[in-house]
């Protein structure tokens, strides 16, 4: 399997889209933000647009589609100018805040998502992961697990809880802790920081960063995308890299760039909120991880079959 | 005087509506317990034309039916158990008093969609009037000083989208002052089997479950077939950076709604009995929750007479296009023994029909969904000629802004082409402003996009509209037919941007979901220029309670009184407006779930 090909893809993909969204800004709408050409425009419009393309001294500034800043140029409207100084709460015919009109902007709502729960059924092992949250379109709580389990009560398990708080229109802050769990081997504490979001090209993205307790560090980047082969058919490639700082050698993991994950599902969504998959999973262990386990006559690489549901509700 | 039939829908409540070829596997099993209609004490809802009601004392009560429109049996939410509510008729100049009972076991309350009157009988609760509790009863009373086509429905959570909507026709005074032999009221709404408040959290959740149509791996290749890789890249590119969606017209697809006329879905056939030879007015009514609908009468013209209960110089068109919250009056001659009212949705995932017919059991064919187009760069980016403009490119036609470096004061904008014989340009609130100011909170987390260069002009029919060898209409052919006797020059101006971000399911103005929001502030008796620019890429019917939106040209010609604007994608549209009743008035996108979402203003008038 050509896999690393598909890795410094995957890696290009995503350091371009880190590249155009550095600060991760809004798009503003601009005539260099539109292709040349568009089967869908209107003849006028494909012809202005040719236009602009021809002016080279357009005194417009050409990164604006990403790089502009999220910072309100000058000159921007202040939002409460209309006001006269009144509030929701204080103004003329205003109602007590007990009967004070609040929309669903105010209510907070819960969603799980479970991401996978897979069975392979070569090793006999169950995997899943699972997201769940709390709270409104820019504050939430969240909750993320992931693990595996076999059928000999081995098990290992990473469960997070965080506070992910939007800071861009496609991007949370995301921040908290993390506890690991396993049957074997020693259980670890961490302090997490992170950023999920969407990059553009509808990469979705979760890059995260670990203190462990002990002072050990951990950097986690995944990374996955949706092609929709039809409406209801979708192939989903996503790569995850673990990086570290240090040996953990009870738990057989090195530092460096420790570990490496490429796999591909494809769902069939028999609902939006219900799709069954089959999958392919490609692991690789680098470095001292790589040492450790060849010392403990473990594989460093294994691929796995599996099948599962997605689901959320 | 106009004559109501009370012309009943075929029932058949055991046939699967016709548009439902994409129900959501595993969700009707998730509905709660609350929708599935297992009491046996509550009774079936009536479908079909409405009864009428009228007189200077008016009872409405407000209860639990149960329906049936996919198959399913559900409990919708009732005015005197009928869907629509009935139909309540007035003379212009009546004084009303409305009774409205609550048996439902939430709070509820009523709003009269377009009528101006004392704020504390707009029945909007947390700004009118506490709501109605259970079990009590409220008392609107209200002088008509207008006349109309006009609906009411609930204010009340999502109460309108189950079932509580109904037409309110004033008579003018004097009469209507076109002879009709037939006068319908024609109500166009939705219907979902879901709980409206899950709908709504799943949006919130994936904005994009219900869109069916979006673009596939086999589009890019066919693209790529046709044009070649590049063309296909481009054709992406924009739409990939800003993680945006061409197919993105609607929320809600048939893929969760059943679209209704008079409360009958497409297989009932709502339909209404004429004589041949005679002349039909039908009073059509968007009192959908949250679909804009394309309507027409395939073979016959209509002729539009009435705009938002306003009257207009006629204008003949073959389709047109309105949002949830407006109507228009159009007049036919129907020349054969049926035809068709036909209304797709926007994002073409379905229709709802009815028919004109000689006799019942008629049916005249059914035109196919148009295809669906995908939004366009003047979706996105608006008016490329006056970008070209800012470019310093030599455009003889068209106002060209006047600057782009101070936008702090609202610049003024010196059209140097068309007025001639006066001088509009000493005031500088003779015109609209062209200079686009955005809100300071529109840069952050709560706006996925905004528009640098908006179009202004009216005339453009929408997505999906253009060309399609129809003659629809537009706001610029609407003329009302009375001037509109007001000071042409307002005092002052308010821009507002519609924003949203489609990812979280956030809608807002000027960057701000309604609970951050602060009241817009308006003097009584003051004439105002209100410019809404939609930085958003969707279409949002924009409802301003209490006051008329009078529309206002780029040029400053006044068209029409609305009491709903549509705001295109990339569309900055003026309209003058002169509060003349002190109180709190709600402001917002008749979109239901965007209104809900925060798309949301109150306003204060002193």
């Amino acid at each position: 399997m050509n896999y690393f090909y598909l890795l410094s893809i995957v890696l290009l993909f995503a350091n371009d889209s880190f590249a155009q969204d550095n600060h991760v800004h809004n798009p503003v709408i601009t005539p260099e933000t539109a292709p040349a050409a568009n089967a869908t425009a209107h003849e006028h419009s494909i012809t202005v647009v040719a236009e602009l393309e021809n002016t080279a001294a357009m005194p417009m500034d050409h990164s604006a589609i990403a790089m502009d800043s999220d910072e309100p140029p000058e000159g921007t409207r202040d939002p409460h100018a209309y006001s006269a100084g009144f509030t929701q709460a204080a103004g003329p015919y205003t109602l007590p805040p007990a009967q004070r009109l609040v929309l669903a902007d105010e209510h907070s709502i819960s969603s799980l998502l479970g991401n996978g729960v897979e069975y392979t059924p070569d090793s006999k092992t169950g995997n899943y992961e699972l997201q769940a949250w709390r709270g409104t379109s820019f504050n939430k709580l969240v909750i993320k697990t992931d693990g595996a389990f076999t059928e000999n009560d081995e098990y290992e398990n990473e469960t997070e809880l965080l506070w992910g708080r939007a800071f861009a229109p496609f991007w949370d802050s995301q921040l908290g802790v993390r506890v690991d769990s396993r049957s074997e081997g020693k259980n670890r504490q961490w302090f997490a920081a992170g950023v999920q979001g969407l990059a553009p090209y509808w990469f979705e993205l979760d890059a995260t960063a670990y203190l462990g307790s002990a002072g050990q560090t951990e950097f986690v980047f995944d990374s996955e995308y949706e092609m929709l082969i039809t409406q209801r058919l979708i192939l989903q490639p996503r790569a995850e890299f673990t990086v570290r700082g240090k040996d953990d050698p009870q738990n057989l993991l090195g530092s460096g760039l420790a570990n490496a994950a490429l796999s591909l599902r494809l769902r069939y969504e028999i609902s939006r909120q219900f799709a069954p998959f089959i999958g392919v999973e490609t692991e690789k262990n680098f470095g001292s991880t790589a040492d450790l386990l060849n010392g403990n006559g473990e594989s460093v690489k294994d691929t796995r079959y599996f099948a599962g549901v997605r689901f959320w509700f | 005087m106009p004559q109501y039939k009370t012309s009943q829908a075929l029932s058949s409540q055991s046939r699967r509506q016709l548009l439902q070829g994409l129900v959501l596997g595993g969700v009707a099993s998730a509905l709660p317990a609350t929708l599935s209609a297992q009491s046996n004490t509550i009774a079936q809802a009536t479908r079909g034309t409405p009864p009428i009601l009228s007189g200077p004392v008016v009872e409405l009560e407000v209860a639990e039916s149960k329906v049936n429109f996919t198959g399913e049996s559900r409990i919708a939410t009732t005015i005197n158990g009928s869907i629509p509510a009935p139909t309540l008729k007035f003379r212009e100049g009546d004084e009303v008093t409305i009774r409205v009972t609550n048996k439902l076991k939430v709070p509820t309350s009523i709003h009269w969609h377009g009528i101006i009157l004392p704020y504390q009988m707009d029945g909007v609760p947390g700004i009118s009037f506490d709501g109605i509790a259970p079990g009590e009863t409220f008392t609107y009373q209200f002088k008509l000083e207008q006349s109309g086509t006009y609906w009411y429905h609930s204010h009340s959570g999502f109460q309108e989208m189950t079932g509580m909507y109904g037409a309110l026709i004033i008579e003018p005074r004097e009469g209507e002052i076109y002879p009709v032999d037939r006068d319908f009221i024609v109500q166009l709404s939705d219907w979902t089997d879901e709980d409206p408040m899950r709908v709504f959290n799943k949006l919130k959740i994936q904005s994009d479950l219900y869109n069916f149509n979006q673009p596939t791996v086999g589009d890019f290749f066919s693209d790529i077939a046709n044009g070649g890789l590049g063309l296909a890249l481009d054709k992406r590119r924009m739409w990939n950076q800003m993680r945006m969606n061409p197919t993105d017209l609607a929320d809600l697809s048939t893929a969760t709604l059943t679209y209704l006329m008079n409360g009958s879905p497409a297989n009932s056939n709502w339909t209404a009995i004429f004589k041949p030879g005679e002349r039909v007015r039908l009073r059509i009514v968007n009192a959908s929750s949250n679909t804009l609908f394309d309507v027409r009468i395939p073979g016959l013209t209509m002729r539009v007479v009435q705009s938002d209960g306003q009257n207009v110089k006629p204008v003949e068109v073959d389709e047109f296009r309105f949002g949830p919250g407006e109507t228009y009056d159009v007049i036919v001659e129907p020349t054969g023994d049926a035809h068709t009212i036909f209304a797709q949705s926007m994002d073409r995932s379905g229709f709802v029909r009815g028919t004109l017919a000689v006799r019942r059991g008629l049916e005249a064919s059914i035109p196919p969904l148009d295809a669906v187009e995908q939004l366009s760069m003047m979706d996105m980016m608006g008016d490329m000629t006056a970008m070209a403009g800012m470019a310093g490119m030599n455009h003889d036609n068209g106002a060209s802004t006047s600057d782009h470096s101070g936008h702090t004061v609202p610049a003024p904008v010196v059209d140097h082409s068309s007025h001639s014989g006066h001088n509009m340009s000493a005031d500088p609130l003779s015109l609209p402003s062209k200079a686009v100011r955005h809100a300071s909170t529109e840069y952050g987390a709560t706006v996925d996009a905004r528009v640098d260069t908006p179009r202004t002009n009216l005339d453009d029919p929408g997505i999906g509209l253009r060309d399609n060898g129809r003659r629809v209409l537009t706001l610029n052919d609407l003329r009302s037919l009375e001037p509109i006797v007001e000071p042409t020059v307002p005092t002052r101006e308010i821009e507002l941007h519609l924003t949203g971000n489609m990812e979280r399911y956030s809608w807002s103005i000027d960057g701000l979901e309604f609970g951050d929001s602060t009241p817009i502030y308006m003097r009584k008796g003051e004439r105002v220029r209100v410019i809404l620019q939609n930085d958003t890429m969707m279409t949002h019917p924009m409802h301003l309670h209490g006051m008329w939106s009078d529309i206002e040209r780029e040029d400053g010609e006044l068209l029409s009184r609305q009491h709903t604007i549509l705001v295109h994608p990339a569309q900055r549209i003026s309209f003058l407006a002169t509060p003349k009743d002190a109180g709190q008035w709600a402001w917002h996108c008749h979109l239901l779930f965007h209104m809900d979402a925060g798309m949301f203003r109150k306003v204060i008038v002193s």
